[in-house]
């Protein structure tokens, strides 16, 4: 039996012609770091240690000042996350149009908490915070759209519409 | 009085006006050919006539926030537009982007012109990803028509303009924390000062200017300072785009000039109270004002002045209507979980104060407070904000204001509805 544990593969970004862009477009390279992770999460799901160890080494820093970035800021993911992020907002004026209600359907159907991932991994739950969409709460961004003034119901419709 | 008219929002319901050419059939970038001709400094000298405050929630003089920038300095100066919009009630700038792009972005221009900058950022908040492809777009179109690039309109001024995507920060909006953040770190305001103007984005000359202030602009070039000073307050004037959400009938964004009532806002504008309910309590602007009560509510005008009298403000002009049905310490635990959340962590009394302040919040939900921990909330809002007198402002204990921005709601719900407060805990004596 192998004991080695296998070496963990060097993350390479698919598009080199993007990563040459948003450098491009900065005076210096420390600053492309938030386009580069977002380049990487949308590529790999995640952001995984060879994803920092490779933006360390284009931005020129230590590997430690990404992986700063990537735990203090809320839409970059350590680890895989189910293939639909439901966001629910549940500040105050979600939370009085019944952004609870929503949460709470998602958890007595497929039976995860808020932080959970289903088993098939099809979604994963979250609550975020004031999405800049009060005026049509409640609102529930998924993956990258926004649902604005979501009723159970629809949200129902909704959630059976995704693959 | 005439009646007013939309500035911002004259156009947004008609079909493709986030477009260039819809953009320029009414108007658009008349005001920049006019800039390109003048001196940069008449332009500054404009702006400050013009009286325009900052709408991202300071309401800091524009024009004088730019005469700040150094003119003998031959570093590079940077223009940030703040497109965090972060702010719980607040969702103006979203609407802007998504509908008149062009109209923020000749504001952008102008605004560089002025300053003599090369180099301009949008920084965007992460979420808004329809809006970043909006943007993209409206860029693309700019520097297609030679609105950006060299020579601008055969001018001898360049400038690019790069879209920057936050991730997911609030603090990120408050303008040090998101220098921080373009410069590739996580977003930790700094102290001040230097403040940007003289120590920005990578130590050079940085100008950072909400989405609704720079609309402001193209407005101001082609009507002229005194027209713009016709409208609304004297003392903070202009058109202003107000949120109003909540419990409301018909909540959304209204562009009213600056010193409407709010009594206007919210049973005109906004449609009144969901089947005729009372009043409660309403931030009149966002979620780091303090609130009103019904009673003060009724009785103030939306302006940088009367809010300051009623001892709140008027912040982003984010306001969230509260129905007598909302309960007053929940709502006041659901804002305190929204700053701990997005606390940066860097100052104690802010992480451990707002920390505190959900744990005691919620032990008082659950009934299982005690009677001192009405004092105590008072003593951690103070120990997080300074010592708070409304109407003098209060800063010291925190390197930004944060702190203040979480200890002005929580203290303003337990003050105005202290008995509530108290019938929560004194449920809990009186099982005991
Ligand atoms: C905690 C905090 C959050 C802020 N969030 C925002 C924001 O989301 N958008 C914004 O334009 N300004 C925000 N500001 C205000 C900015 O620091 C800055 O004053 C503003 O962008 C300047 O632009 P203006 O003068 O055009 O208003 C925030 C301030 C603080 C203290
Ligand atoms: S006051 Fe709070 S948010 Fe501001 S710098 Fe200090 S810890 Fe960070
Ligand atoms: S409170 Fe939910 S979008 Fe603002």
């Amino acid at each position: 039996m192998n004991t080695m544990a296998t070496p963990q593969e060097k993350f390479i970004f698919a598009n080199p012609d993007k990563v040459d862009r948003i450098f491009s477009q900065y005076p210096d390279k420390k600053s492309a770091t938030l386009s580069l992770l977002h380049l990487a999460q949308a590529q790999e799901g995640y952001i995984s240690g060879s994803v920092i160890d490779t933006i360390a080494d284009l931005v020129e820093c230590h590997p430690a000042i990404v992986m700063d970035c990537v735990s203090f800021y809320s839409m970059f993911f350590t680890k895989p996350q189910g293939r639909h992020k439901i966001q629910v907002c549940q500040t105050l004026s979600c939370s009085v149009n019944g952004a609870d209600a929503l949460v709470d359907h998602v958890t007595n159907k497929f039976s995860i908490k808020p932080g959970e991932t289903t088993d098939d991994r099809r979604f994963t739950l979250m609550k975020v915070e004031c999405l800049g969409s009060c005026g049509t709460a409640p609102v529930v961004q998924i993956n990258n759209d926004y649902h604005e003034g979501l009723t159970n119901e629809r949200f129902d419709e909704l959630l059976e519409s995704l693959p | 009085m005439n009646a007013f008219k939309p500035v911002l929002t004259e156009h947004i319901h008609q079909k493709d006006c986030h477009t260039l050419p819809f953009y320029k059939s009414v108007g658009g970038y008349k005001a920049l050919e006019k800039v390109l001709a003048m001196q940069p400094d008449a332009v500054i000298q404009e702006v400050k006539e013009s009286n325009l405050r900052g709408r991202g929630g300071a309401g800091f003089s524009t024009g004088v926030k730019w005469g700040f920038i150094p003119k003998d300095s031959d570093q590079p100066k940077y223009l940030i537009n703040n497109a965090d919009e972060s702010e719980p009630g607040t969702f103006k700038d979203r609407l802007l982007m998504n509908k008149t792009p062009h109209q923020m972005l000749e504001g952008m221009i102008i605004a560089s012109y002025a300053i003599n900058c090369n180099t301009a950022f949008i920084y965007i908040r992460g979420e808004f990803y329809k809006e970043y492809q909006v943007l993209k777009e409206t860029l693309a179109e700019a520097y297609q028509a030679n609105l950006l690039g060299q020579g601008i309109l055969g001018s001898d001024y360049n400038l690019e303009v790069v879209i920057h995507r936050g991730a997911g920060a609030y603090i990120c909006g408050e303008e040090t924390g998101l220098i921080e953040s373009l410069e590739g770190k996580r977003g930790w305001p700094r102290i001040k000062p230097p403040f940007p103007a003289i120590e920005g984005y990578l130590h050079c000359p940085t100008v950072v200017n909400n989405v609704e202030t720079l609309a402001c602009l193209p407005h101001i070039i082609n009507h002229g300072a005194d027209w713009f000073k016709s409208i609304g307050s004297e003392k903070g004037p202009g058109p202003r785009l107000f949120c109003v959400s909540g419990t409301v009938n018909n909540p959304g964004v209204f562009e009213e000039p600056m010193g409407i009532s709010l009594k206007e806002l919210i049973f005109d504008r906004a449609g009144g109270i969901p089947e005729n309910k009372q009043l409660k309590a309403v931030f009149p602007g966002g979620s780091s004002s303090a609130i009103l009560t019904a009673e003060e509510a009724l009785d103030v005008k939306m302006d940088f002045e009367d809010l300051v009298e009623k001892k709140s403000m008027l912040g982003s002009a984010g306001v969230i209507v509260m129905d007598e049905t909302v309960d007053m310490v929940q709502a006041c635990l659901n804002i305190a979980r929204f700053y701990a959340h997005e606390s940066c962590g860097q100052c104690t009394p802010c992480r451990e104060g707002t920390a505190w302040l959900v744990k005691m919040l919620t032990r008082i939900v659950n009934g299982q407070g005690k009677p001192d921990d009405i004092d105590m909330l008072y003593e951690i809002t103070d120990n997080i904000g300074g010592r708070i007198d409304f109407s003098k402002g209060s800063f010291g204990k925190t390197i930004c204001p944060f702190g203040e921005a979480v200890a002005w709601p929580v203290r303003s719900f337990v003050e105005k509805f202290e008995d509530e407060f108290r019938s929560y805990i004194s449920q809990v004596e009186a099982v005991a």
